[in-house]
């Protein structure tokens, strides 16, 4: 389910309707809380790890759709990308989001979209920081697969 | 039937279509890489997505929704199905990119360019370009057999290949290993797969992951000359197209024929093609002081007729073999007898199949796609995954339905299906009458070569006539007589009537040593001669009848000729020329025909045209292409009340190894290393 930030969440109560209304979903009912201390980019590209490892294969959105996104915002974790594609990113999951044939597609792709709804400045603010700081060589993998 | 609207038209179809089948219908072509008509559906690729209007608010997989599954509007309006809305455009272009992003996008390197449907589709429904900048995936090819080469980076997963193998083929060789990205197509520990219609796969691959092994690199496609024809290794008679570039038969495909081969081909019809060139025969050659030397046409001539003339016609046979049309026996036939020649068969493996019983008694009367119908089987004497492939896919597909209980007698082999193993020879043959194992509505008695190619074929053939009545396999509206025949040629000549006359030599005495002393072979490889008589051989391929003769009269294989086949239900065909004999070599009722000038008993036909006309005159069911003439039903009674006398020896199989069972295949490196291959893999399950 799309992330939400507090001061959205904060006095909505728990149901379908208010969480609907929040563009995010009540789900299974589970909930994360992250604080501010959480790197919220890195916490969506570990999420995205999850539903690439997750994904049995069979149909195509998912099985091509769900690496993308996590190749994608584990570099955006780190500023490594560009702009425009957040808005590319955020094309892809629509392009995911309700054309398998579970929901596993639809699970990867909105946290993804969370993310960029609530988040789009911070990580433009990564990319900005990464651009400015030009690195004499790759930074070293960000070890997502490794967590 | 049920109506429903797909883009303004209206259409009517039965309800249990999909949605996918019901668009086609209305005129609309939906893509779709992993939908195929005769495998089950698995909706993974989500191709074929369509909207359907009062549906989900998302789109729907075409080709996994029935159309009954499709509810009417509020106020009964018929449904409607979108296929060229914004949100079907979006959803196909967001899935061909996909579906690209770790395709590697080699078409200019890839043997399917040209005909490959991911090709097609990305240009009808993809985005010009890509969005992915990260590395593609990279999956090592696979080992899957000698047929079929592998390219996985170009996989696709539409796991055609892996439905195909689990429920045509009935062999479950392939499978996917990993899951998600890491999903790989394979054959698990890397074996070759066991079918004979593994090259299947690759016609089934919508891209260039699977193809064709030894057509690889050899041509693309649209520099090949299609030629729509027939195949004759086996009594099958498959449809198929040969493609040919010059002169030069490049790959053998199979065509759509439903009421004979589906869309299958057996192994050995596809990939015979460079047996097609190597060993052949392409001039005439004559046997001095025991070696053969390079003759001309009229020396070859000049010396048969010396022969010929010499010997009285009660020393004279002739024999014609397995892969041979209509035409040329006929043409055989009719210069024989007007050397009063009374020596003559067809049936050079001994089967005990004598047209004098009536048309129904060597047929296959069911017909194949009268499988369908049948509700119990019981196979005696034969092999038909080895016999037949294709037919033994249709057997598998009835069975897979249920309701059709199958026994056998003879070998213990695995046919891909479950069936009840009844006993090895004519004694528990025998006692079918007395205790029928099935109890059938329509059932089918097959009968293979095994068990009528004996001393007592016969008896053999008397007895299972007394078990076809026994079983009810003779009803009104239903004749489960179902004779297999293996050799392409065999109902043709036995249609012709093409086996010994009044006084005349059947062909395992005709190839005893002082039974004649001249012996006309056409085509035929599969008989030993013993030494002694003179043998003319006119053939193809340097094999066992070449390797005897006296004298070799090149012919033509059958892509190099316009030829009649009647295949086991007795269904003619008429298989185009698509190339040109080599060399000297010439088609055969041609060389028959300047034979019989040089005999002095000149044929009177001058072209295929005329020989036809007289054909057709003497025998009218060939002029009826494509179509089977109802058999006159035979007396089978009468032919189960002969007191039959067998021998109590096992029915031994017809075909020892599918892959080598005529001069053609026996010339091919590709058969025998499929036949290396089988053997091999034959070992290993023995261990």
């Amino acid at each position: 389910m799309p992330c939400v930030p507090a001061h959205q969440i904060l006095d909505a109560p728990m149901d379908f309707d208010s969480l609907r209304d929040l563009k995010s979903g009540l789900g299974t009912a589970a909930v994360i809380v992250m604080d501010k201390s959480t790197d919220i980019v890195r916490a969506i590209a570990r999420l995205s790890y999850f539903y690439k490892h997750e994904s049995c294969g069979q149909c195509t959105p998912c099985r091509e759709g769900t690496g993308w996104l996590w190749r994608v915002v584990s570099r955006m974790a780190e500023g490594r990308a560009q702009k425009r594609e957040i808005d590319m990113l955020l094309e892809v999951t629509t392009q995911i989001e309700g054309h398998t044939i579970c929901a596993l597609g639809d699970a990867a792709a909105w946290p993804v979209q969370g993310l960029i709804r609530h988040f789009r400045p911070e990580i433009e603010r990564r990319i900005d920081q990464y651009a400015a700081n030009p690195h004499s060589e790759p930074i070293k993998d960000f070890g997502v697969a490794a967590e | 039937m049920s109506r429903l609207i797909v883009d303004d038209v209206e259409v009517d179809v039965p309800p249990e279509y999909t949605l996918l089948q019901a668009c086609e219908e209305a005129g609309v072509e939906i893509p779709r890489f992993c939908f195929h008509e005769r495998l089950s559906i698995a909706g993974n690729c989500r191709m074929c997505l369509v909207e359907v209007k009062g549906g989900p608010p998302k789109p729907t997989a075409s080709c996994a929704v029935a159309v009954k599954d499709l509810r009417p509007g509020p106020n009964g309006e018929l449904p409607v199905v979108l296929t060229k809305s914004p949100m079907v455009k979006k959803a196909r272009e967001g899935v061909m990119e996909f579906l690209l992003i770790n395709h590697p996008l080699d078409c200019p390197i890839c043997d399917q360019g040209g005909e490959c449907d991911l090709q097609d589709q990305a240009m009808a429904f993809g985005v010009d370009s890509s969005r992915y900048t990260e590395n593609k995936r990279a999956v090592e090819d696979k080992y899957i057999g000698p047929l079929v080469r592998t390219s996985m980076n170009r996989c696709i997963h539409c796991t055609r290949c892996v439905r195909f193998t689990a429920e045509v083929a009935g062999t479950g060789d392939m499978g996917a290993t990993g899951r998600g990205e890491d999903m790989e197509i394979t054959t698990y520990l890397e074996t070759a797969m066991r079918s004979e219609l593994q090259g299947n796969v690759a016609d089934l691959c919508p891209v260039g992951a699977l193809l064709p092994k030894p057509y690889s690199f050899k041509a693309r496609s649209w520099e090949l000359v299609k030629t729509p024809s027939f195949d004759v290794m086996d009594a099958l008679g498959s449809a198929i197209r040969i493609d040919t570039r010059g002169r030069e038969v490049m790959r053998i495909l199979p065509r759509l024929n439903d009421a004979v081969n589906e869309e299958w081909i057996s192994d050995k019809t596809r990939q015979i093609v460079d047996g097609l060139k190597t060993k052949r025969l392409d001039r005439p050659f004559l046997r001095e002081n025991g070696k053969l030397r390079e003759a001309s046409w009229p020396a070859a001539f000049e010396a048969i007729a010396a022969k010929i003339k010499q010997t009285p016609p009660g020393r004279i046979g002739a024999i014609a073999g397995d892969l041979c049309s209509v035409e040329e026996i006929f043409a055989l036939q009719l210069l024989m007898q007007s050397l009063g020649v009374m020596s003559l068969d067809c049936r050079q493996d001994g089967a005990k199949l004598d047209p004098a019983l009536g048309r129904a008694s060597y047929l296959f009367n069911p017909t194949v796609a009268g499988i369908d119908q049948a509700d119990g089987l019981l196979i005696i004497g034969s092999n038909p995954r080895k016999e037949s492939p294709v037919l033994n896919a249709r057997i598998r597909k009835r069975w897979l339905k249920g309701g059709f209980p199958i026994a056998v007698i003879g070998e213990k082999a695995d046919l891909t299906y479950e069936y009840t193993y009844l006993g090895a020879g004519p004694e528990t043959l025998a006692g079918i009458a007395a205790r029928p194992p099935i109890q059938a509505e329509k059932p089918m008695v097959l009968i293979g070569q095994g068990a009528l190619a004996r001393e007592d074929g016969h008896s053999i053939l008397s007895l299972a006539a007394k078990a076809a009545v026994a079983l009810g396999a003779f009803k009104e509206g239903w004749n489960g007589f179902s004779i297999l025949h293996t050799a392409a040629a065999r109902a043709g000549g036995l249609d012709l009537g093409f086996v010994p006359g009044q006084g005349g030599l059947d062909a395992k005495s005709m190839a005893k040593t002082g039974w004649l002393d001249v012996l006309y072979l056409l085509g035929a490889d599969e008989i030993a001669v013993e030494p002694g008589a003179f043998v003319i051989y006119q053939g193809t391929h340097g094999d066992r009848g070449a390797a005897r003769a006296d004298v070799i009269l090149p012919g033509a294989v059958y892509t190099e000729k316009s030829g009649t086949y009647v295949n086991t239900e007795g269904r003619v065909q008429l298989a185009d020329r698509a190339n040109f004999p080599p060399g000297a070599a010439r088609e055969d009722w041609a060389i028959l025909r300047a034979l019989s000038d040089v005999l002095g008993h000149k044929l009177p036909f001058d072209s295929l045209r005329a020989l036809r006309d007289r054909l057709y005159a003497a025998h009218p069911h060939f002029a009826a292409l494509d179509e089977i003439t109802a058999a006159p039903p035979f007396d089978a009674a009468a032919l189960a009340a002969d007191a039959p006398s067998f021998a109590s020896a096992p029915f031994v199989p017809a075909v020892a190894d599918f892959y080598l069972t005529n001069p053609i295949a026996r010339a091919s490196s590709v058969m025998a290393e499929c036949s290396a291959v089988a053997q091999g893999l034959a070992r290993e399950a023995a261990e």
